[in-house]
């Protein structure tokens, strides 16, 4: 099945009758192709479905997967759902999506604009998206930036490598979280490692904590200055920074930094058996 | 005691009064649409300060744990100029059926001209199409027959009395918006016009029944904690706490709440996408601790911060 297909599928299991007809029926009318009919619809969808979350179930979840890769609804709410389903049911080329999509943005409210961002990877001809997916990043609303950044293939198969680093920096910069960004160490880079650097250093200056999660980025690219950075964690930081700087460094091809974290025997034996990882350090039992 | 103002200008505030808003106990707001002090010469302007209202602005305020609602509508100083105006009332159907839209406002007249009667008429019609209600901002000069006229005109226009809230009256407006069966809305301005000692004289005079305030803050010489400050000066004064409450946030809750858009459990139980998207987010305290979830009680901030 289509994403399409599938959105509908839930949405329709979910829907008490009167919200399921008045979405077949704006289906209907949005299919006709009028830009007015997509527009009025689209924001009369919390009115008309509401906003509770659509809540998949494992079995739903892995039809997202196999419908389109890495697609994950999992924290999707009806209004996103239905949302994404109009505007993938106008079935346009996309020149005509990318035009409505940006007329849509222009004058959304926020919970529209979570919804047209993480419907990103569903759209047609992905590579027109990019500076849309930019622009979401570029947002101070917290709840807009993690509509593009987490649990969302689109920004690490399409962002240009500069503007993935903005959105991992920016990502910790707003006090979120890097673990649900898709293809996280797949997109890791020395230039990233380096900004990450700067970033906690600044943050050392203003005596201000720093994400644990930060050195994930760091390991696969770190040298010279940067293992003195992680050096200093392993010796000062608190126990998750500790357990950061250490996977951090086993993540590192340099002999330099299985040296370093050979001096901490513990944390070096709690890494190679597997009894801790970033997943752990995120998701504290 | 929780309070709704449901008439303040939040674009033209900054975070220390979303602050103390929230401190004094305030839970939710409205934002009308009107000018920005000087008229704007573009409809992108418009499209823009307007996307700002169910945007930015929502964000903004629910950093502070206060629940943001507009209405939107073209204002009477800008209706004036007619070519710009015919673009706005263009894009107006954009936002009318936003999430958190809860009237067309504030409309009405300022200096009662023929093209503020067009675009008041013309928008009077695009609440009863999108079925919505209507928020009247009613002239500062010759008030009381520009408030009587804006009443004619609904009634004529075919929108029901209570579907208009009737703002800014004051002693000489009140009774005719209240026999007419109107909601009357009350904004307290310091120092001038309508002040909070006169307030407690009206609720004495009248009582609570479709009638609540507001403190229209914005850019100019105004309080934006009006409405909490107001409220103690009525309970000081010997107004029933009844009357109190139902002047400074049922009645509002009530008028506004008839389009659905504005629900006393959006505060007292948000759904959990709202929780998850807006209520946790610190990134315009700027490195402070986030107050969410840990605000003092309701009575405590009322004695601390708003009072003193």
């Amino acid at each position: 099945m289509t994403p399409t297909q599938l959105l509908q599928k839930w949405l329709e299991a979910r829907l008490p009758a009167e919200a399921r007809g008045w979405l077949a029926e704006a289906a209907a009318k949005i299919r006709r192709g009028s830009d007015t009919d997509l527009y009025r619809s689209v924001s009369l969808v919390t009115r008309k479905v509401g906003k509770a979350d659509l809540a998949l179930s494992g079995q739903e979840l892995q039809q997202a997967q196999s419908a389109r890769e890495e697609w994950d609804p999992s924290d999707w709410s009806l209004d996103q759902a239905a949302r994404v389903y109009l505007l993938l049911v106008s079935g346009t080329d996309g020149a005509t999506f990318l035009r409505r999509l940006d007329q849509l943005c222009d004058t959304a409210d926020i919970g529209e604009l979570v919804a047209f961002y993480r419907g990103l990877p569903l759209y047609p001809d992905q590579p027109r998206y990019v500076l849309r997916a930019a622009e979401g990043i570029r947002t101070s609303m917290k709840a807009v930036f993690e509509a593009v950044a987490h649990r969302n293939p689109y920004p690490s198969e399409q962002l240009p490598e500069a503007a993935w680093n903005q959105m991992v920096l920016k990502t910790l910069f707003i006090g979120s979280t890097l673990h649900p960004i898709v293809g996280l160490d797949r997109r890791t880079n020395p230039e990233l490692a380096r900004m990450l650097c700067d970033y906690a250093h600044e943050r050392w200056s203003a005596g201000r904590p720093i994400s644990p999660e930060l050195w994930r980025c760091v390991g696969p690219y770190a040298r010279g200055e940067m293992l003195r950075d992680l050096g200093r964690v392993l010796e000062k930081g608190t126990d998750p920074e500790r357990t950061a700087a250490a996977l951090a460094l086993a993540s590192s091809p340099d002999p330099e930094a299985t040296g370093l974290l050979w001096a901490y025997p513990e944390l070096c034996s709690a890494v190679n058996e597997n009894k801790v990882s970033w997943q752990t350090l995120a998701n504290p039992v | 005691m929780r309070f709704i103002d449901p008439h303040i200008h939040m674009s033209a505030r900054t975070t220390d009064d979303y602050e103390r808003m929230a401190a004094a106990g305030i839970v939710a707001l409205i934002e009308p649409a009107f000018w920005l002090g000087q008229p704007r010469t573009q409809v992108g302007s418009y499209i823009d300060y307007m996307s700002s209202l169910v945007g930015w602005e929502r964000f903004r305020a629910a950093q502070f744990g206060i629940h943001h609602y507009c209405t939107i509508g073209l204002n009477s100083k800008e209706a004036n100029n007619a070519a710009l105006a015919e673009q706005v009332l263009e894009i107006l159907p954009r936002y009318l059926v936003k999430e958190g839209v809860v009237a067309v406002g504030e409309i009405g007249y300022d200096d009662q001209t023929p093209v503020e009667d067009k675009y008041y008429r013309a928008q009077l019609a695009l609440a009863k199409e999108f079925d919505m209600l209507v928020q009247v901002h009613t002239p500062h000069r010759d008030k009381k027959s520009g408030t009587i006229r804006s009443m004619e005109v609904a009634v004529e226009m075919g929108v029901k009395p209570e579907h208009v809230v009737i703002d800014h009256n004051n002693e000489e407006t009140v009774q005719d918006v209240l026999d007419r069966g109107f909601w009357a809305a009350f904004t307290i301005y310091p120092n001038t016009k309508m002040g909070n000692e006169r307030m407690v004289e009206i609720a004495r005079k009248y009582g609570s029944n479709r009638m609540f305030i507001d403190s229209s803050a914005d850019w100019g010489v105004s309080d934006p904690l009006a409405v909490p400050k107001t409220a103690r000066l009525m309970l000081d004064r010997g107004i029933a706490a009844e009357d109190v409450e139902a002047l400074c946030y049922g009645n509002a809750l009530k008028a506004f709440g008839q389009s659905g858009q504005m629900k006393e459990e959006h505060w007292l139980n948000p759904a959990p996408v709202d929780q998850r998207m807006l209520f946790e987010g610190n990134s315009v305290l700027r490195g402070q601790v986030p107050r969410v979830g840990e605000q003092p009680s309701v009575a405590e901030r009322m004695d601390s911060v708003a009072f003193k």
